[in-house]
């Protein structure tokens, strides 16, 4: 047996759709075995926000207080887009390459783990 | 001359239980029961006969007025001694009471909440020995705000974090954890509420938050609060006991009962766990003399005390809860997460943060030898560097939240504590991202609710915090920036402590 | 071999020292431990506390019921009646 049908029938209004961001979508970034930064954050962009200010703006800003961040090597980092491999354009445009509202996208920087080697 | 032999016999305590409980109901006559008690059938549990429920305390309202008020007298001479001779310099230190703070104003407006809510689920039940058995946990959960508001009142006179308390709890991004927690079982229907907070939280869980923490009080020389923390736990024996009963009764008044009880002790376990979190870090990180380590601490009641309660609960065909391995996989690696989440985010929080000092490091590594000095010193020392630098550590960022929990995303996978956990769900064309497994099994089975979490970050972003800006969001929340937030090193609460210990001032 | 454990939480002040001696005294496979202002006692299966023990330690009538005043938290299944308070497991 289950719940009556009045609770059955119960709908929700979710409150975190894209309309209710003026205009940007939400982005989370995780940088993978960087754990010095408790949690992967969420940014506010713009969908057709080029993916190249990703590199050049919001990652340094988010990262940029931890010593591996200037030794990435931006050619060999591996991106994960909500879970799936991931090659980024720079030049395109967050949406036109598929990351959407609430995407989650991990980077991976081979060779460098973290504060001596901890995964921190 | 004869005695009368027929003076009136002294009831005995079963017979004056029935007396004084029992025999006040009475049948209706002119609605019937499913009008007056509309909730009842609504999540589809079973009841035959309320007759059969089983009051083990049998404490009528006579006896519990009785002994209520000896614990009042008992506590308030105490709390206003402590008042009187300025007991709060008697603590070890004043670090010590940044775990007060958070306590005082996670907790407390959750002993309000749960006299709301057993006041309301006193109302929906039909029978009458569960009615007053919720009558009587609504008036303890009131006697509870009170005494924990006389003690924020008098640390208030003394250190910062506390005055807009009331204030925080309704917007403060931690402290939608434990709102967001009783608020979910406050908008579920009677039955799985009681689960949820008389069995899951009360009889599960809360010995965590009470027992070794409210110890550990007595230990750092806080006796306001150990006589607040263990006068309320003394009701909590008879809450615990009335969340051990419901259960039962539910599982014996009928087997299609079974499956939804089940679901909902997995539920709240899992919610309950992830709100101990804060538990954890109080324990390790934020009194000065600890007690016992939380890993001890979850060793103790929950393995071998939550394990012999679900052993003596299989004859009813009832399972540990789902995914209480992964909080054993967890117990070594919980409290330095959350500390950690804190000093990210300390320039966000009303209370302070700090890095353990060589001593406190060292008996970390001693309590955490598997985790400690590989995982997180390095972070550690790291971070003390930066700070002797000038360059104290804060995320710039706001974080990721889970759907669920609203914990930051900081707990790590099962099986690799140096990978964050993700886990996703996909529903009506939205990404929702969860902690674990745990939150995701919870949203999956009633997505519906879970859409609507208040997220603070999200909130933040819409537009509905007082500003984008760290200090608009601060001002929000009423939170005194420099003086309620920030590292406890540059903290005015460390200056007066200093000055009126007659310490030298380091540095 | 089945967990059958059950314990009592008693806080460390002079209302709970003669429950507490009492305790020892009836239930010989109980382990107690003190922690700072509480006192925890163990024991496999059951634990009682019974009127008449407690009652010849403090030379006055003693209700089982004032237990409440004393009590920080228990695990078990519990029975109270007139002469004992009594935490249970049968499994």
């Amino acid at each position: 047996m289950s719940a009556s049908a009045t609770v059955l029938a119960y709908r929700g209004e979710p409150k975190d759709t894209a309309e209710h961001f003026h205009g940007n979508h939400l982005l989370y970034l995780g940088w993978d075995r960087h754990l010095m930064f408790c949690a992967p954050v969420c940014v506010p962009l713009p969908p057709d926000t080029p993916f190249s200010v990703l590199t050049e703006q919001v990652l340094p800003a988010a990262y940029a207080q931890h010593p591996d961040f200037a030794r990435i090597d931006w050619n060999r980092v591996e991106w994960l887009l909500d879970g799936q491999p991931f090659t980024p354009d720079p030049a395109r445009t967050l949406a036109e390459q598929g990351i959407g509202h609430k995407s989650l996208l991990r980077l991976r920087t081979p060779g460098l783990d973290g504060l001596g080697g901890s995964a921190s | 001359m004869s005695t009368p032999t027929s003076a009136p016999k002294k009831l005995g305590l079963r017979e004056k239980y029935a007396r004084m409980t029992r025999d006040l109901a009475w049948e209706p006559s002119y609605q019937p029961k499913d009008k007056i008690y509309p909730q009842a059938g609504l999540e589809g549990i079973k009841i035959e006969d309320w007759d059969r429920w089983e009051d083990p305390f049998r404490l009528t309202m006579d006896a519990y007025w009785k002994y209520q008020a000896e614990k009042e007298r008992k506590l308030y001479a105490i709390i206003d001694a402590f008042a009187q001779n300025n007991a709060q310099l008697n603590v070890t230190d004043a670090r010590y009471v940044n775990a007060l703070k958070l306590f005082l104003t996670g907790v407390t407006p959750l002993e309000y909440a749960a006299h709301r809510g057993f006041a309301m689920v006193g109302r929906a039940f039909p029978g009458a020995g569960a009615q007053v058995a919720c009558q009587m946990q609504s008036i303890d959960e009131l006697r509870h705000v009170q005494t924990q508001i006389h003690t924020i009142s008098h640390y208030n006179k003394y250190f910062s974090g506390f005055e807009e308390w009331r204030h925080m709890h309704d917007r403060v991004w931690y402290l939608s954890v434990p709102k967001s927690f009783f608020d979910d079982a406050m908008s579920a229907g009677p039955f799985e509420f009681i689960t949820a907070i008389s069995f899951s939280f009360e009889y599960v869980l809360t010995n965590l938050l009470f027992m070794p923490f409210m110890s550990g009080a007595a230990y750092n020389g806080d006796m306001a609060t150990v006589t607040f923390g263990f006068s309320a736990q003394s009701d909590e024996a008879r809450h615990m006991t009335l969340g051990l009963e419901v259960i039962k009764f539910m599982l014996e008044q009928h087997p299609d009962n079974l499956p939804i009880v089940q679901r909902w002790i997995d539920k709240w376990f899992w919610r309950g766990y992830r709100l101990l979190t804060l538990v954890a870090m109080m324990m390790d990180y934020m009194l000065p003399k600890r007690v016992m380590s939380w890993q001890e601490a979850w060793e103790m009641y929950f393995e071998q005390n939550g394990g012999a309660l679900f052993a003596d609960l299989a004859r009813y065909g009832i399972r540990m809860p789902r995914h209480w391995e992964v909080s054993v996989k967890e117990k070594d690696r919980l409290s330095h997460e959350a500390w950690a989440t804190f000093y990210n985010y300390g320039h966000a929080a009303a209370f302070h943060t700090w890095m353990p000092d060589e001593s406190e490091m060292a008996w970390l590594a001693e309590k955490y030898p598997a985790s400690f000095d590989a995982r997180y010193r390095p972070r550690y020392e790291h971070w003390i560097a930066e700070e002797r630098a000038g360059r104290r550590f804060y995320n710039p960022t706001l974080p990721m939240l889970c759907q669920v929990c609203q914990i930051p995303m900081v707990f790590t996978e099962p099986d690799d504590p140096t990978t964050t956990c993700y886990r996703e769900s996909h529903y009506h064309g939205e990404h929702y991202h969860f902690c674990s497994d745990g939150c995701k099994d919870i949203f999956d089975a009633e997505p519906e609710k879970y859409v609507q979490s208040w997220l603070p970050v999200h909130q933040i972003y819409q537009g509905h915090c007082g500003g984008g800006s760290v200090p608009e969001v601060l001002r929000w929340y009423r939170l005194e920036a420099g003086r309620d937030n920030l590292d406890y090193l540059s903290s005015p609460d460390r200056q007066n402590w200093q000055r009126w210990k007659g310490e030298a001032a380091a540095g | 071999m089945s967990n059958n454990r059950v314990y009592i939480a008693l806080q460390n002040n002079e209302d709970a020292r003669p429950i507490i001696e009492a305790i020892e005294a009836d239930n010989p496979h109980a382990t107690v431990t003190h922690f700072p202002a509480m006192v925890k006692i163990d024991a496999d299966g059951r634990i009682e506390v019974r009127r008449a023990s407690v009652e010849a330690l403090i030379g006055r009538a003693w209700d089982p019921q004032e237990i409440h005043l004393s009590l920080v938290s228990i695990s078990g299944n519990v029975d109270e009646t007139d002469e004992a308070f009594i935490l249970e497991r049968h499994n």
